[in-house]
């Protein structure tokens, strides 16, 4: 698989603070969906913003799509990557949904009527198409986090940066944002990076990377990482649901041969013991 | 607040509505503009005609006006009695120590509030059928000439379309800071004025560090959204300059003639 994103031993600090990013290297593979969860602090959202070109690196190279990240090739990276930020009141810059998504279509000099027809692609993609007019207070933040990912992909990226995309959010607007960005990726494949302390919504993700204090503690499948709970709790994560379960039925007596199953696979293995008894 | 109109927003279909807000901005200022060349009966006459076809084209119960006159009626009251009270000239019908009332000051006093009125009407006309951002597009449409003189036009159209934008969300803050504050036992709005500043502090500051924090997440994901300045950009928007504002602007000019032939 070809790698879309190649962060090369980076070194990262904010001003007057320590080295949060130290020799750090990661790549992403296109078409994949790569979760990134961590304390706070941990540098989840840094790195993020590294990617996108909006804080400049101190040591090391991040090569998005062929393109080194550098002021020459700011604006064609931030052509490719599409973000959305945690704060749903935040990043709704239009005044109204309709001028929101136009936002990064104006700042590309799109023509007005090319940028009409796409507005409306996508915000009827999102399902947002009937909330055109409204003003962002007549929103819900799942809302206004669609009309945030409608503006994104009106500018078709190859890469979907979700930074903690989902946490200001209710469970319901959670797993509708998440639905809604896996069919998308699924439609137009792209690689999607979520950046998220929650952890079913890594649970998701092709591969998980752990980070801790600026540092990749673990890089696996989420099968594999979440059998290691112990290793989790360590950093101060939390461990999905059904760990949580297996973990409390073995503390009673009931042993499971794996740490960590999915609902399907949970549902049948109770099943299963159920009807041996 | 949520009786005050002024700058309230009601969508609708009417002429009005779909006039250009450049258009609308500049009669309004025309319209203030010839207001205060009215100075007889006849000439405010024609003016309160003018106004209530312009009220009822616009499809907007009355009452509404009228609603947004009652948070500035004290103001009005005010300034027309000291006007009534304190001003010489023509018959004496009444006066008491400083105070007198002469047949001329009522008839000025009754122009001042006629002012008023007028000048509330349009502008609520116009906040009342002109979105917000429309506003801002116009006043970025009408400012246009002074790019020449490299004055940051869309620099500004920017800043107030954003200021608009963040108003009701700035407001919900406040609501919810006062709740929070209220709830740790801060009184506000009683006690002396001393006390009400003191008071004012608890809200203010966690305010202002909100819209910080607004400021810096807003610009980074404008950033991420591939704005670099605001000249180099398209407009999704168009508000063109149509036949309705030509007629519009026919009929206001010349009820403006017909006023500068009426007055004294």
């Amino acid at each position: 698989m070809k790698e879309i994103i190649q962060v090369n031993k980076i070194s990262y600090s904010y001003p007057e603070r320590p080295l949060l990013f130290n020799q750090l290297s990661l790549t992403v593979h296109q078409g994949e969906w790569l979760a990134i969860i961590g304390q706070n602090g941990s540098g989840k959202s840094t790195l993020a913003r590294l990617i996108d070109g909006l804080l400049v690196l101190n040591q090391g190279e991040i090569i998005v799509d062929d393109l080194m990240v550098n002021d020459q090739n700011i604006y064609d990276i931030r052509d490719r990557i599409g973000m959305v930020f945690q704060n749903p009141e935040d990043q709704f810059v239009g005044a109204t949904v309709e001028d929101d998504v136009a936002f990064g279509l104006e700042n590309r000099l799109v023509k007005r009527e090319k940028m009409h027809e796409i507005v409306e692609k996508s915000l009827k993609n999102v399902g947002m198409w009937d909330f055109r007019e409204r003003i962002p207070a007549n929103l819900s933040g799942g809302q206004k986090q669609r009309v945030a990912i409608a503006g994104i992909i009106a500018l078709s990226p190859k890469i979907i940066i979700l930074d903690e995309a989902t946490s200001m959010l209710d469970p319901r607007g959670r797993k509708e944002i998440l639905k809604l960005v896996r069919h998308l990726k699924e439609q137009n494949r792209l690689t999607v990076i979520s950046i998220t302390h929650d952890i079913d919504e890594a649970a998701e993700a092709d591969r998980v990377i752990v980070l801790n204090q600026g540092k990749i503690i673990d890089e696996n499948t989420p099968r594999a990482i979440f059998s290691h709970s112990k290793r989790l709790k360590e950093v101060g994560l939390d461990i999905p649901y059904t760990a949580k379960l297996i973990a409390a039925l073995v503390k009673r007596g009931i042993v499971a041969e794996k740490s960590y199953m999915d609902d399907k696979e949970l549902i049948t293995w109770i099943q299963q013991l159920v009807s041996a008894k | 607040m949520s009786n005050f109109i002024f700058g309230r927003y009601l969508p609708g279909h009417s002429w009005i509505h779909q006039m250009s807000p450049q258009s609308k901005l500049l009669l309004c200022f025309y319209f203030v503009v010839v207001i205060f060349f009215a100075n007889n009966l006849p000439s405010y006459g024609v003016l309160c005609v003018l106004i209530l076809v312009a009220i009822l084209s616009s499809g907007i119960s009355i009452m509404y006006f009228l609603k947004g006159i009652r948070p500035l009626i004290w103001l009005i009251i005010f300034t027309v009695l000291l006007q009534i009270l304190f001003s010489s000239g023509g018959h004496v019908l009444w006066h008491f120590g400083p105070f007198s009332v002469t047949d001329e000051s009522l008839i000025n006093g009754g122009f001042i509030f006629m002012r008023f009125l007028l000048i509330i009407m349009i502008s609520t006309v116009l906040t009342l059928t002109t979105t917000p951002l429309a506003i801002a597009d116009g006043v970025q449409t009408i400012l246009k000439p002074l790019k020449k003189i490299r004055f940051p036009v869309d620099t500004l159209a920017l800043m107030l379309s954003i200021a608009l934008r963040f108003v009701p969300t700035l407001m919900d803050e406040m609501e919810t800071i006062m709740n929070a504050q209220r709830a740790r036992g801060v009184d506000f709005g009683s006690g002396s004025l001393k006390h009400r500043v003191k008071a004012a502090v608890p809200l203010l500051v966690p305010l202002f560090t909100g819209a910080i924090n607004h400021a810096e997440n807003l610009s980074t994901a404008m950033e991420a959204r591939g704005f670099s300045d605001s000249e180099h950009r398209t407009k999704y928007r168009l508000y063109k300059w149509q036949g309705k504002d030509t007629i519009s602007w026919l009929i206001f000019i010349l009820v403006g003639v017909a006023v500068l032939f009426i007055r004294k």
